[in-house]
């Protein structure tokens, strides 16, 4: 996964001719060898990014240690937004397009494995997959739709066709309706490997957000990932050198529904629970508010929203009970001031 | 394959555009224009302000839709193919208002392009970064039209007619048959101008290129055969020589170009 | 008259009332959207809060057509002070920062009504003279209560249609619309304009608000569920177009009201009572969701789209 070394351009010799049209200001490319880093390509810095797995693989052992077992299943709820803000990240982030309806493929995932345990499936082999792509093929239909739009329509559909699932769930009286479903307990892996245990079940969401994260990650640095973040740059000219928008942008949002839909499935076993309430607006809302905490595309914009996020939440409602006041609040502080995003303002990178 | 009134031993045309008509609303903007682009050559479109030139090259390029007539492009019947569609068979277009990737540096702008006409963008694994014969492509359009310097210069940050290089190196990227520019030399001062005619005259041959400008003297110097495009409907079609001395011609334009063409006799 | 006659008659005057009321959202909504081509969330907020506004207000005159009044010009200020304060700044801002900032709102306004009026629903009654039926037609009673409310809508609709095509103001905020530069140069405080259109949609959203409260619960979280059904209007109707807010208001009022009541039923009647029970509802529910694809599907920018 190290970056391959780009082959160094040298400096052109100075055309006579182009003293006319140098009035830009830095005529000469720079003296080093390495070209500037595009920003299409999002490179995974080892040196942050393994301590930071290293804690978060000590993290059990540690917890455990302190008698702090409630930080485990915090960690893991933490690790589980943090899957379903990056998939939505990968729409919005990187593909540009302000998708309002994240939460029906995360609530939509948490269903199929409710539904699936329900009938008796508990095997995660089966409802994991399972749920990934009923998540993922109602992302193709609301997509398919959706993108044949623009601007405020599309927020405003995406919007609509998460809420119409809500309601759909709701008047199911045989999946729980308003009251949700309960689940019996969490999925099963293998014979004698059950996740009841919390530290098993945070490490295999563990392993599997790493895989997802890393799989996000090529993406991004592929041929797909530099179209997809080009038709966010200038979508008219991508169409004017070849690329059709709506091919390429149906095909992220039925990914990132897929991997919202994995989301799903980890945060009803996670919960042991799942309701309508997850599909609503509100929690769409919150995820895309996740994503400019942590910073609209930027690699690790989910990552860093899901955690401050959280965090957040955990410290202000211990202080009142009208928490979500402040949230608003730190949120309109954030958008007026700093439009892409935390992540973005530190780095300083021109919005 | 070719028209019907092709002349008997005469190569088929590149593009062929017969009896298209688009009205917006009342207006009739185009006014069963015909056109004929012979492979190789540069066909310039001129007309004076109004005449429909812009709307016109939007039919051509895909950008909108025909209400009646049909555009055939190297065999193909385009007239209903959406843009992209058309790039991809070697149609591409510059355009007279600069579209490029702001943030983007010259190269990844050119690279882009290079990979439109490329095998499949749904790759998902390989880093597109470590792809250097489709960046040494890049780099080689660059080369092309004089950003060679400027290679890792964000596109926001060119001078404007170097951005007008880089709108016309991105058409070019594309590798296409016929290469439809949109008024190539809109703002650029004397100087500036006199690279992109150095420029097109470089690519003729290789190249068949449609050029809508205003700029007479240079239309003039670089065309093959022009077409003169008035009130939506194209009034003559000649060379250099032919169009100076049309007598509908010097009528549409009134005197203003006259001089200009008289002076190049 | 027969059963199913009354029956199809009594959703059909419901599902107008509820359409009337639905275009007051939507036509204030649609005219941000259109003119300041700002998305707004927090719209449904302005609902709640004028519901509120009007309930308390009511209880505290001891009249419903006093709360009325003051819940109205007390929502119309609020919705220019939140104009000026903060909604202004986000004009000029991607859809996303719109989005969010409404968002935040939004989230500040559910708090905040908690936070005065606590988490229980509050009572609004309607006014005394109207509690009753009226007899429309022999054999045929209909609540006096919802004839107001649709004789309200009904005027307010002529109202907004007058305003908007043959008064200088209407004049005024179409150019503001579709040219802000323009509108400028030629002496139209533009800023001021937006205040006063925000304002004017502000006290429609109250209206609405004050007027269906008696009927639905005055609660936090009422405005969520009616903002989504407003965003269907528009994109049905249109953005930018009150006409298209009207017409799809109605559409989506009728069939969402008509479905709710006679889907279980013909399911009922159909294919027996499983299937009214279950999928009667969950089809009722999505109705008017499946009514907004296959718009889209054929006309992606809405029956009546504005120009310009």
């Amino acid at each position: 996964m190290a970056e391959r070394p780009v082959p160094s351009v040298p400096p052109a010799p100075a055309d006579p001719a182009d003293r006319m049209t140098t009035a830009a200001p830095s005529p000469s490319p720079s003296p080093s060898a390495r070209p500037p880093a595009s920003l299409l390509d999002h490179p995974l810095r080892w040196r942050t990014a393994l301590p930071m797995l290293l804690l978060l693989i000590a993290l059990p052992p540690v917890a455990l240690l302190l008698r702090e077992e409630f930080y485990i299943g915090l960690a893991t709820r933490v690790l589980v937004f943090a899957l379903a803000a990056t998939s939505l990240n990968l729409v919005l982030g990187f593909g540009g397009m302000v998708s309002f309806g994240h939460a029906a493929f995360v609530g939509l995932g948490a269903y199929a494995v409710g539904i699936l345990m329900q009938q008796g499936v508990t095997s995660a082999w089966i409802a994991w997959p399972a749920a990934m792509a009923a998540s993922a093929l109602f992302a193709l239909l609301v997509g398919a739709i959706s993108l044949r739009t623009r601007g405020v329509y599309f927020i405003m559909i995406t919007l609509a066709f998460a809420q119409m699932l809500y309601y759909l769930m709701v008047s199911l009286k045989t999946w729980g309706g308003d009251d949700g479903l309960a689940l019996p307990g969490r999925s099963s892996v293998a014979a004698g490997f059950d996740l009841a245990s919390d530290t098993r079940f945070y490490y295999v969401v563990l392993a599997l957000c790493v895989l997802a994260f890393l799989g996000i990650q090529r993406l991004l640095n592929a041929r797909f990932g530099h179209v997809l973040q080009a038709l966010r740059e200038n979508e008219t000219r991508m169409g004017a050198i070849g690329f059709p928008a709506y091919r390429h942008q149906l095909v992220a949002f039925t990914l990132a529904g897929g991997l919202a839909g994995l989301a799903g499935a980890l945060l009803a076993n996670q919960s042991g629970f799942v309701s309508p309430a997850l599909l609503q607006w509100n929690q769409s809302g919150l995820l895309l508010v996740m994503v400019i905490l942590g910073g609209v595309g930027h690699l690790w914009g989910g990552v860093v929203g899901a955690v401050v996020f959280l965090l957040l939440e955990e410290v202000l409602s211990a202080h009142t009970l009208h928490w979500q006041f402040a949230l608003g609040a730190v949120l309109l502080a954030v958008v007026l001031a700093a439009p892409r995003g935390l992540a973005g303002w530190r780095r300083g990178r021109s919005a | 394959m070719s028209g019907a009134t092709a002349a008997a031993g005469a190569p088929a045309p590149l593009l062929h555009v017969d009896g298209l008509v688009k009205r917006f609303g009342g207006l009739l903007a185009t006014d069963h224009a015909d056109l004929r682009v012979a492979p190789g050559e540069l066909h310039a479109l001129i007309g004076p302000n109004g005449a429909g030139k812009t709307t016109l090259v939007h039919q051509i390029s895909g950008a909108l839709a025909s209400d009646a007539g049909r555009i055939r492009f190297d065999g193909d019947d385009v007239t209903r193919w959406p843009m992209p569609r058309r790039v991809r068979r070697g149609l591409a277009r510059s355009y007279q208002i600069t579209s490029i990737f702001d943030r983007l540096s010259v190269r990844d702008n050119l690279a882009l392009a290079v990979l439109a006409r490329q095998g499949s963008s749904l790759r998902f694994w390989r880093p597109a970064r470590a792809e250097t014969a489709r960046h040494a492509q890049a780099d080689a359009v660059a080369e092309r039209v004089g950003l060679a310097a400027r290679l890792h210069a964000p596109a926001g940050a060119l001078a404007h007619g170097e951005q007008r290089q880089l709108e016309v190196g991105l058409a070019l990227a594309t590798s296409p048959r016929l290469l439809l520019l949109d008024e190539p030399m809109a703002g650029m001062g004397p100087d500036e101008s006199e690279r992109m005619v150095a420029l097109l005259q470089s690519l003729r041959g290789a190249t068949t290129m449609l050029l809508i400008e205003h700029d007479m003297d240079a239309v003039f110097r670089l065309a093959d055969r022009i077409s003169v495009l008035v009130s939506g409907r194209v009034i003559a079609q000649g060379t250099p020589l032919e169009i100076r001395h049309h007598p509908e011609v010097r009528r549409a334009y009134l005197g203003d170009e006259l001089p200009a063409m008289e002076a190049g006799a | 008259m027969t059963g199913a006659g009354v029956l199809v008659l009594e959703q059909s005057l419901n599902g107008l009332q509820f359409g009337l009321m639905l275009f007051l959202l939507a036509a204030g909504l649609t005219l941000v959207f259109g003119i300041m081509d700002m998305i707004n969330l927090a719209h449904g907020s302005l609902y709640m809060v004028g519901a509120y506004l009007v309930a308390t207000a009511a209880v505290a005159s001891d009249s419903f057509w006093l709360g009325l009044a003051a819940g109205i010009a007390g929502t119309a200020v609020l919705g220019m002070l939140l104009e000026v304060a903060v909604l202004r700044r986000l004009y000029q801002r991607d859809h996303l920062s719109q989005v969010l900032g409404t968002f935040a709102i939004l989230l500040m306004a559910n708090e905040g009504v908690r936070m005065l009026w606590g988490s229980q629903p509050v009572a609004l009654n309607p006014p005394a003279g109207l509690a009753g039926p009226v007899e429309l037609l022999p054999g045929f009673l209909y609540p006096a209560y919802r004839l107001l409310i649709i004789g309200v809508g009904l005027a307010v609709a002529a109202l907004l249609y007058v305003l908007v095509t043959r008064t200088r103001i209407g004049m005024r905020v179409r150019a503001g619309a579709s040219n802000r530069e323009m509108a400028r140069a030629m002496g139209v405080d533009v800023r001021r304009l937006f205040t006063a259109v925000f304002g004017f949609g502000a006290a429609l959203c109250a209206l609405a608000g004050g007027l269906l409260g008696p009927l639905l619960a005055v609660q936090v979280g009422m405005g969520e569920s009616i903002l989504i059904l407003a965003f269907v209007v528009i994109v049905i109707g249109g953005i930018g177009s009150i006409r298209g807010a009207f017409f799809g208001a109605l559409l989506v009022g009728v069939v969402d009201t008509a479905g709710r009541a006679l889907i279980p039923l013909a399911f009922d009647h159909w294919l027996g009572p499983e299937a009214a029970a279950g999928a009667g509802p969950a089809l009722a529910s999505i109705l008017i969701y499946l009514l907004m694809a296959a718009v889209l599907f054929w006309k992606p920018r809405g029956l009546f789209p504005a120009h310009g």
